[in-house]
Order: C-alpha cells, then structure tokens, then sequence
C-alpha cells in the first residue's frame, strides 16, 4: 500500500505552461475554425503548408529540445497544453509525430544525429515515428520489421501501418529488430522509393496515416540510433505517445461537449429546449464530469511526466481517463442531435472518429488498465 | 491573521502531529460511526462530543475562526495541517458537522455579533449541537417549496409544521430552520426566511427514525404551536431561500470557511486493496480474476481524479473557462465513488457476503455491507446526485431548468 501510495502523482502547472496555454488557445480558435477543419478533410496533405509553417516559426516544434540543438530546452509537459488545443480545435498538422520524433532522438540519438536532426525538426521540420506492424502489438519493442547489416549499411524488411504523416515528414523514425534486439533507425524520405508510401483509409479524416513498406529500403549505418538506450527510448516513447494523445482527447472532449450544449439549447421540442429534458441534460453532465476529471489527470501527468514510477502510472491513467471522456461525450453528442446526428455534417462524428483512431495509436483503455493492474495490484 | 512565518506554521504542524499521535483514542470497544449522519447510540454520540471538545481545547479545531467568538485567529493554513495531522492519525469523526461546518461559516459570514458572541464558541466545543431543518415530508428535492409556517407574534415566531430526515436531531440544541413567514409572497422562495431556532422549548418534539441498516441516525421534528424568538432570523425576512442556499454551498464544499477536521470517512481505495488482497470468492484468491484486476483499477484512477480535481481546484489558471466547476461537480462525484466502491467491496467477499454486522463469519465484521448501506446516506442527502446533475447542468453548463 506504501508502494502504491508513492505510485500516485500530485499536479502543479508552470508559468511556461500557461504562457504556452494562452497563445495556442488564441492561435488554434483562430487558425483552425470548424470551416477550416472540414475543407481540410478532402485535402491530400491535410494540413495547411503555410500554417505549418507558422507553427515552426512560433517555436512549439522546439519546445521539448534542447538548447543545444536549437530547442526551447522545455519538456514534454510544456507541449501538453499545446497538444490540447490543437485537440479542441481538431487542428490535424504533424505535430504530434515530429514531437514524439525528437523525443526518440533526444533519448537515444548520437550527437551527431541530434545535431543534424533535432535542428532540423527545432527549425519547424515535420517528422514522424514508424511503430505499428500488422501484429497491432503497442509493446513497441516486439517489432517484425527488421534490418541487416550489410557492410557499412542496414537493409530493412517488412511494413510499418499507422505511420501518422509519413509523405509530410522529412524524415521517419523506425523501429526494427536488428542482431535479436529492438533498435532505432532514421529514414529520410528521399531512402524511400517510388510506391513505398499507401495512404491508409482511416476512420479519423482529419488525420493523414501511411503504410510503409520497407522492403529494399536501405540506408548508411550511422542512421542507426545508440542501440544501448533504445530500450528506455521506446519506453518514454510509449509514454510520450500517450500524454500526447490523451492531451488532443482532453480537448476534443470539451469541444464535442460545448457542441453539444449549444444543440441542448437552441433546439426545441414539446415547446421546449431539449436541453430540459433530463434524459439529455444528465449524460451530458457526465460527459463533462468525465472531462473535468480527464484534465485533472491530465496536468498531473504532465507534471509528473520525468518522475520515475508515479509519470508512467499518471500518464496511462490520463490516457485511460481522456478516451473515455472524448468516446462518451461524442457518442452521445450523435445521439442528441437526433437525425441530424447521424449526418457527414454533423461535428460529433469528427470527434467520435478522432476517438477511435487515437486508441489505436499507443493502446487503448484496455492495454493501458492492463499496464496499470501490473503496476499498481 | 494572515501574516505568518513558515516557522510557526511547522511548529503548529509538529504540535499537532504530537497531540493526535498521544490523544487520538484506541478502539473504543463499539463500532464508531465513518460518518455525522450515523450517530445513533448515546454511546456513539458521547464519545464523539467528548473527542470534539478535546480536540477543540488542544487548539486544533477552529483554528482559523476569530478568536474573539473562541477560535485561534490564525490563518487557515494552521488549521488545515492540524486536520491533516488528524486524519494521519486516523482520529474519530467530529460529530458537531452542522454547527461546525454550515452553520458556523454562515455566522461568521453573515451573522450579527450577537450571534457570534451566543453561538461560535459553543459550536466549537460541542457543548451545542446544532441540526438542520430544511426538508420535509413533503417537500425534499423541492426545498423552496417548504411551507412549516413561523408566524410572527411581538418578538416571537410561532412555528407549525414538520421537518424531516433531521440529523442529530434528537441531540441537537439548536437548528438552522427554513420556514415560511409569507403565505402570499409573489412567488414560493420569495415567503421563505431563515431563523436559528432553539430545539429545547415546548412545542418541538423529535421521533427518532429506523435507517435502512436497522440502527438510527436522524428523526422527524415536529412543531405545534412552538414559540422561538425572532432573533434568530438570518438576513431579513423572506430572505431564507438565498440562505439556505449559500447554506448548502459550505455543505456541498463549494464554499469555505469551515472550522476543520472531518465529520465524514472518506471513502479509501487503498482500504479495499486491502480487502481484495485477503479475499477469496468461488474458493479463489479474487486478485487473480482479471475482471476484479480490471474494476479496481478503474477504482484507483477514480480515487485519484477525486484527489486531482480537489487539487487542480486550487491552480486558478487551469479552471478560467468555468471557476466553479469542480467545486459543484464534488459532490456528486465522491458520493457515488464512495457507494460503488463499498457495493464493488461486498461482492468481492463472495459467500460470505451474506453476512451482516454482527455474526462472527462476517468478512471485516461486515463493515462494509453496512458502510454500502450508509452510502447512500451522501448520495441522498444534501441534495439528492440527480439533483446535482441538475445544479452542474444548469449553473455551469447553462443548460435549461428541467420542468
Ligand atoms: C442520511 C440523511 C440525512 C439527512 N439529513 C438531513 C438534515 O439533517 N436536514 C434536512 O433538512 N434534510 C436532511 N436530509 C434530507 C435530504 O436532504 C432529502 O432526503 C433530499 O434532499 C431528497 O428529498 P426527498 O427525501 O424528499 O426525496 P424526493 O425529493 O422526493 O426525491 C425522490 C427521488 O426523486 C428524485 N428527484 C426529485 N426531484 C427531482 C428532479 N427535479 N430531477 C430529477 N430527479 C428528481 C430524487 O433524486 C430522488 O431520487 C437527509 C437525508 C438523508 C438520507
């Protein structure tokens, strides 16, 4: 019980963090309206290039990197709010996946790989990490994929799925076995021949996602991340994963929620606002007790993020806590539109997608209360 | 006070620390209610008053209220680590709840220095208990519609009618009593007033009321003809309604401003690992039944938003887009944690579920079916979690009035 009462985190929140809170609420509302977002569902790209842009130059790429490499030298917990709101706009750009690409590269790049690609993604580079296999295993160091070394180069094998922005990253972080043991090895897209890359049809069509197939693909030996720390690598790459996604569901929870309530109380039936009706009014309350408890989990998981133990154990409660909240709130954000609901212009099946496809980026509900069974009983 | 040093407070801490760790009493040798609503023996009752009054006279109740009505005039942060210096130490509940944190706050936020100077320190020392008559029999959930009627008779209020569900009752001296003094007000709130009434005079009577556990906890309070003075009376007349309601605000936690400690156990999902770790069902150890493994964990990531959202509550900058959220919400989410998780606790204890406080097969002396039982108890009471959705759903969702 001591063990567990020392597993579980507290919350706090830093100046950086709410500086950073209030200029992605602003920039977010403004750049990506629900207008925006819809034109964008048709679009190959799925992001607006000069957006990207801005965002590069606002710095947010950078705020997890070091100084040294061009970085703000913050940590994960500074990109959270930022995440958060992009979620609560449905704001789709290679964020998350150039993130989570310096994250690997900070904890398992050589100096000389950070050097040339920590920069590259701190000067506003998209980037993106290749994880996924046919198997759908989240333990991300059970990888098919493998590379051999051939001479002074590694030859690859194998498809990774669900590789997020993949034609829009300059380079690919892939996980693969190499010598029976997992490794980390840099793609850029000019490694990747003609065809490698499919657009996958995904359920949430404000994301772009690829399969990419490997085979032939081969690339010089100092692509290959320190084999010795890929490991933990992988691990905070789970975690980071995690924190991220639970961040864009914390705020598509509230989104979907704020629709919802306008709906409950502009639309009449029996002469009155069907916000009035308990049978609508208390589920919806739920939703928003599930996300007021989703953000709380969330900041102390941002806040506890580095500690050893109470991070993991927080991060995979906030995940478990936001796709929750973002899944019922969207739910039963269809069911209140009524007929209107179940229409391609209805905004809750936005956020029911996006719900679905982010559980099945770094584990679902399910995985994570395993995880957490196996840590905290 | 609100100037101090870090060295006083860790003084006061430590103090603290001492003083529950060599006066919180051993088991008494009978079951101590978990919480003010389960009182129900002389026995149970004497025993709290005495440990309030202890409590009080070491200086650790109270602390932040003025100390010109008996409190220690020091800024709140003492008290709040001589409460936790309490809870550390596992003391007994505080049984004085509604005098110490409604009525109390309501004084010394609103009240006159009469009835600071005739109430506060008596509240403190448990000398007077105080109850609360709002709800009647037929008039719970729609408590604007109460109508026990005071009518006012040169500088007395004559109360008919009846309450309900009064907790403490029975013990109390005094209540915070929600009466119609207007029959033909505009509208039902607006005939309300709020009167602080003696309970020790001809015309009141209490009858004590079964719970659903067999034990007692609260009564009815019936009133004929019975003559209180009227000043007693909170804000003006047919001013009751905007009491009560900043009344129910200290009750559900959405406002501060109580005297410390705790009148309620709250609910500990590390208390049912303990269970779960020694319990068997169907013959095996239920900690290996993934579907139990999966429930608790959902328990501990409940436990933990309840303690996060308290938390986050008090970093401003992460509740701007609705300030009084958590607070309202708190209620509401705790009660019913607190009934699943000691429902999740008896079926845990498979056959022996069966037993009750009292037979020796019982798992933990049947602590837990009873605690399941008295749940509902806070789910209930205090405005009912229907009630609650409504008041998150209205207040700060701004969703409509249900009809
Ligand atoms: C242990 C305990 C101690 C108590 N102590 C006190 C006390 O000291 N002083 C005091 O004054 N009162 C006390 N109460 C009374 C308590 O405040 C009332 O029981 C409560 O407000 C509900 O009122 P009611 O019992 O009349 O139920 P009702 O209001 O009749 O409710 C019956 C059911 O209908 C639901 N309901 C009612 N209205 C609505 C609505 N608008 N929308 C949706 N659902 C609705 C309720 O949620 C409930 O489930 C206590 C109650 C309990 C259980």
């Amino acid at each position: 019980m001591e063990n567990l009462n020392s597993n579980l985190a507290g919350i706090g929140f830093s100046d950086e963090q709410r500086d950073l809170l209030d200029v992605a609420t602003s920039f977010c509302r403004e750049k990506s309206p629900m207008e925006k977002v819809r034109a964008l569902l048709d679009d190959e790209a799925g992001h607006d290039a000069s957006i990207w842009q801005e965002i590069g130059e606002l710095g947010w790429l950078a705020i997890a990197i070091p100084e040294e490499f061009g970085g703000v030298g913050l940590g994960l917990a500074e990109v959270v709010p930022v995440a958060e709101q992009m979620g609560l706009h449905l704001f789709a750009t290679p964020f998350i996946s150039s993130t989570l690409a310096a994250q690997v590269l900070v904890k398992a790049g050589t100096d000389e790989q950070k050097q040339i690609f920590l920069t590259k993604i701190a000067g506003g580079e998209a980037a993106t990490v290749a994880l996924i296999e046919d198997s759908g295993n989240w333990d991300l160091g059970a990888t098919k994929v493998s590379a051999a070394r051939e001479g002074d180069r590694l030859a690859l094998t194998g498809t990774k799925l669900l590789v997020c922005d993949a034609a829009a990253a300059k380079f690919l972080i892939v996980s693969v076995i190499l010598d029976g043991a997992p490794a980390l090895v840099i793609l850029e897209q000019s490694d990747l021949p003609e065809g490698a890359l499919r657009r996958e049809t995904i359920v949430d069509e404000t994301k772009r996602s690829y399969a990419v197939t490997l085979d032939g693909v081969s690339v010089p030996i100092d692509r290959l991340l320190d084999v010795d720390k890929t490991k933990d690598a992988l691990a905070h790459l789970q975690l980071s994963g995690n924190l991220l996604i639970a961040a864009e569901n914390c705020g598509g929870a509230m989104s979907v929620i704020q629709y919802t309530v306008d709906y409950l109380n502009t639309r009449k039936q029996f002469g009155k606002l069907i916000g009035s009706y308990q049978a609508v009014k208390h589920p919806t309350v739920s939703a928003y007790v599930n996300y007021e408890k989703s953000r709380s989990h969330l900041y102390s998981a941002a806040y506890s993020f580095a500690e050893q133990g109470r991070g993991e154990v927080a991060t995979r409660m906030a995940a478990v806590q936001a796709e929750r909240a973002i899944s019922f709130a969207a739910d039963r954000s269809i069911q209140f539109h009524g007929g209107f609901g179940f229409t391609y212009d209805c905004d809750a099946q936005l956020f029911r997608r996006r719900a679905i496809f982010n559980a099945a980026l770094f584990g679902d509900e399910i995985y994570q209360k395993r995880k957490l069974a196996e840590l905290l009983l | 006070m609100s100037e101090y040093s870090q060295a006083e407070l860790d003084e006061y801490a430590n103090d603290a620390d001492a003083w529950f760790k060599e006066n919180t009493p051993s088991d008494p040798g009978f079951m101590l209610p978990l919480t003010f609503m389960e009182v129900g023996t002389d026995q149970q009752f004497d025993f709290l008053r005495d440990w309030q009054r202890k409590v009080y006279e070491a200086g650790f109740l109270g602390a932040a209220w003025p100390k010109e009505y008996g409190g220690g005039g020091l800024h709140d942060d003492f008290q709040t680590a001589a409460t936790k210096a309490m809870r550390k130490h596992n003391g007994p509940i505080l049984p004085n709840a509604i005098g110490l944190n409604w009525t109390g706050p309501l004084l010394n936020d609103i009240g006159t220095h009469d009835h600071k100077a005739k109430y506060l320190k008596g509240i403190l020392n448990a000398e007077d208990i105080w109850c609360q008559g709002f709800s009647e029999p037929e008039n719970g959930s729609d408590l604007g519609n109460a109508q026990l009627r005071a009518d006012r008779d040169g500088d007395a209020y004559v109360l008919n009618g009846s309450k309900i569900w009064t907790t403490l009752g029975n013990y109390a001296k005094y209540m915070i009593l929600l009466a119609r003094t207007d029959q033909n007000a505009p509208n039902k709130y607006a005939g309300l007033s709020f009167i602080l009434t003696p309970m020790k005079v001809d015309g009141v009577e209490t009858q004590k009321i079964r719970k659903l556990t067999g034990e007692y906890g609260f009564t009815q309070t019936f009133f004929t003809d019975a003559r209180v003075p009227t000043d007693g009376l909170m804000g003006e007349e047919g001013q009751g309604w905007k009491v009560a309601m900043q009344t129910l605000e200290y009750e559900r936690g959405a406002r501060g401003g109580q005297a410390g400690g705790y009148s309620m156990t709250e609910p500990d999902a590390f208390e049912i690992l303990k269970l779960v770790r020694k319990a068997q069902r169907d013959g095996n150890p239920v900690l290996d039944d993934p579907v139990v493994r999966d429930q608790l964990v959902d328990f501990l990531i409940e436990a933990q938003s309840i303690d996060l959202n308290n938390k986050r509550g008090r970093i401003p900058d992460l509740v701007q887009d609705h300030p009084m959220a958590l607070p309202l919400m708190s209620k509401l989410v705790w009660t019913e944690f607190a009934r699943e998780v000691n429902q999740f606790a008896v079926s845990m204890q498979g056959s022996k579920s069966a037993y009750y406080v009292g037979d020796p097969n019982a798992t933990d002396d049947g602590i837990w079916t009873r605690a399941y039982l008295n749940a509902f108890s806070a789910t209930i009471g205090g405005g009912t979690t229907q009630i609650q959705h409504n008041i998150v759903g209205e207040h700060v969702l701004g969703l409509p009035k249900s009809h």
